[in-house]
């Protein structure tokens, strides 16, 4: 009797739903935005807690602020915009399930976060089932396109790349890989080991740890035998904390074994600890640092809200500027409907506090500029080489030769 | 050379982590057969002893010899509590202590992450643990990591405190008369209830100070318990239940065997490898490398 009475009610329920739908356009999604009041919801996907919180929790709050910003200055298309915030809680599955709740109880008009690539590989599916958008603000490996993705962080040829091509400029011959173990740093290692195969570097050896392990010394005994020139880190989370300990510990300096990090910005390097990392390098598009005026205005920003010894990194700083992105689409499209949001998307441009970027539609990629920065003493990141301009997205790295071969 | 005595030297590090967070669970499940699944979130109680100690002292060196203590008490104090409240109701279930102190470590867990927040937090290590020290000079050093060394001998001094109270003191006798022959040791006058608080404030105890010796190691977090305990299970299973020396052997076995494998494979292999050498041993000897042949417990 119950169980009839509920089911009444969901066929019910989803014929509003279906109404809904038809009144507001010609999206054939499931699940759709609800805009109907004067406000329309947004979803904030990160992990708050986890081996992931360390790194994600600063992207809520970057994400949050641009929010504000935006209501304080008029919302978007007349509409405030209200943030409903899940934890994904360093958990694949946990994220798969809190976006399909995202878009269907709460009905979203976008989605904003994912950190991992696993996670975003969990969700790829759900936002593309319900047609529903997702703006993914971390640099990852590439080879990925989703027609239901904005991927505001670099991919491999804005990051990895050039990161490289530094390395090689300095004189480096041969590099150890270290990395946490899922698809990230595998798919990352593929295309170095491709890179190294093609611009006569050496590739000494190749380690992995499971995500959020604390137990580096082998790996560390592992990196100093080979007496590489280099080490390229694609740890994430606070598997940096163990390793950076262990590596000074071992005797490894900046000095003799530089470590070029590609998941460590400004917000790790505090809480990991300066005195560990001084010296070291990191590839990202953008510091707290980077001069311009978007960005003094960012930090000051952000200081204001979170506290003054609360550093702003790339991530961050591609999170807020996913969402001022989102705006100027949704303008532009006149609309919040996925699709007339996408078809608007291409050419789009903001001064962010990285310098300008520009979408490119086609890939749903940005242009980025690539930076390489040292880590110092006081925790910040000093830019020591800068690509000059932003670089056009090639996440299957098709412009490059010696990449054919990787899928 | 140098890379086999480093090597070797790392298993035995990884070994004394090992020993130590399996040293009082060998009191508490080796001797007193109580699953305690909480034991992971006391080693935690001991870790975030120590970053509460930093927050007030500013001497890294200082808070840390400090946080030695404290996380003793603390982490046995709640090991006290937990055993008065629930564990004393189910000496004669052991099974059910697995339920109730698995209900309890997620409650510790969460209260962690409401106190100290979600995200995992880091000590700084005083500058005298940060470095190393050159056993081998030369073209291909062997280094030696102080904090390592530190750990190391934080366990032995561990392991000889712990054998010297079983061995020598009325309180260590009375111990293992209760988990001889529990009703004999009642009617000689002993009172069992107090033996068993006091062999739990001490297990759960040396779980803090193990905490204390992993802020040196890694972050501190609410779930680092979790992947703790396992280990220590593995540990205290494999070296025979109740059985001190077996506990010591296997832990530096286990350190060693996983830094070797490690590094002529991979961390997950390694991993794998360890487990499936484990599972054979168990079939060979199903009551661990040592067993209770004696009277003796020690």
């Amino acid at each position: 009797m119950a169980g009839a009475a509920a089911l009444t009610a969901v066929v019910v329920l989803s014929a509003c739903g279906a109404k809904t739908d038809a009144a507001g356009g010609s999206s054939d999604a499931a699940a759709k935005a609800d805009t109907s009041g004067d406000t329309v919801k947004v979803g904030l996907l990160n992990s708050l807690s986890g081996t992931m919180a360390i790194s994600e929790v600063t992207v809520r709050d970057s994400l949050k602020l641009a929010i504000d910003e935006i209501n304080a200055s008029g919302g978007v298309l007349g509409k405030k915009v209200k943030p409903i915030s899940e934890d994904g809680a360093s958990d694949w599955p946990t994220f798969a399930e809190k976006a399909n709740k995202l878009i269907k109880e709460d009905r979203v008009a976008a989605t904003f976060g994912c950190w991992t690539s696993a996670s975003r590989k969990a969700v790829k599916p759900v936002f593309e089932k319900n047609k529903s958008l997702l703006f993914y603000p971390v640099q990852y490996e590439g080879l990925e396109e989703s027609p239901y993705i904005f991927y505001t962080g670099a991919t491999t040829n804005q990051q990895i790349v050039p990161a490289l091509d530094y390395l090689k400029s300095q004189g480096k011959k041969s590099i150890y890989l270290v990395g946490s173990d899922y698809v990230f740093p595998r798919t990352a290692n593929k295309i170095i080991r491709a890179y190294a195969k093609a611009n006569g570097m050496k590739v000494l050896g190749e380690d992995y740890a499971p995500l959020g392990s604390t137990e580096f010394s082998t790996i560390a005994n592992k990196v100093k035998a080979s007496k590489a020139d280099a080490v390229f880190n694609t740890l994430n989370g606070d598997s940096n904390v163990a390793f950076f300990k262990e590596y000074k510990s071992a005797g490894l300096t900046a000095k003799s074994m530089p470590v070029v990090s590609v998941s460590i910005a400004e917000e790790e390097v505090k809480s990991i600890g300066s005195q560990y990392l001084a010296g070291q390098l990191t590839a990202w598009n953008y510091y707290q640092t980077t001069a311009g005026e978007a960005n003094t205005k960012f930090v000051k920003a952000y200081k204001a809200k979170y506290g003054q010894d609360k550093p702003t990194s790339d991530p961050m700083e591609a999170a807020y500027t996913s969402v001022y992105l989102w705006k100027a689409m949704v303008e532009k499209a006149k609309s919040f409907d996925p699709e007339k949001v996408k078809a608007a998307s291409d050419g789009i441009t903001f001064d962010a506090p990285e310098g300008e970027v520009t979408v490119d539609g086609a890939s749903q990629h940005i242009y980025k500029t690539a930076r390489i920065g040292k880590i110092g003493t006081d925790g910040l990141i000093e830019q020591v080489w800068d690509s000059g301009k932003a670089i056009k997205p090639d996440p299957y790295l098709k412009g490059y030769s010696w990449a054919s071969g990787l899928s | 050379m140098t890379v086999i005595l480093g090597q070797t030297f790392t298993g035995i590090s990884i070994g004394a982590v090992l020993l130590l967070i399996a040293l009082g669970l060998s009191l508490t499940f080796g001797q007193m057969n109580v699953i305690n699944m909480a034991h992971g979130e006391f080693i935690m109680a001991g870790a975030y002893t120590t970053y509460v100690l930093q927050k007030s002292i500013s001497s890294a060196g200082l808070s840390l010899l400090v946080a030695l203590p404290v996380a003793f008490l603390v982490a046995g104090a709640l090991g006290a509590l937990l055993e008065w409240v629930l564990i004393r109701r189910l000496y004669l279930r052991p099974l059910d202590t697995l339920l109730v102190t698995w209900g309890v470590s997620l409650m510790l867990q969460q209260a962690a992450r409401d106190i100290f927040g979600a995200p995992n937090v880091q000590t700084r290590a005083p500058d005298l643990l940060t470095g190393n020290i050159t056993v081998i000079g030369g073209d291909d050093p062997l280094t030696f990591a102080n904090s390592r060394l530190f750990i190391l001998g934080l366990a032995i001094t561990a392991v000889v405190a712990l054998s010297l109270t079983l061995r020598l003191t009325p309180l260590g006798r009375r111990i293992r008369g209760v988990v001889q022959i529990r009703d004999l040791a009642e009617v000689s006058g002993i009172s069992t209830s107090r033996v068993d608080r006091t062999a739990f404030f001490l297990g759960s105890g040396l779980a803090g100070v193990a905490g204390v010796a992993l802020t040196l190691v890694g972050p501190i977090g609410p779930t680092m318990g979790t992947n703790i305990i396992i280990d220590a299970f593995l540990v205290i299973v494999v070296g025979g239940i109740g059985q001190l020396k077996g506990t010591v052997i296997v832990a530096f076995v286990l350190g060693v065997l996983q830094s070797v494998l490690e590094y002529s494979t991979t961390v997950s292999v390694a991993k794998v490898l360890v487990l499936v050498a484990i599972v054979a041993f168990l079939q060979w000897r199903p009551q661990g490398l040592y067993t209770l042949r004696t009277r003796s417990l020690v």
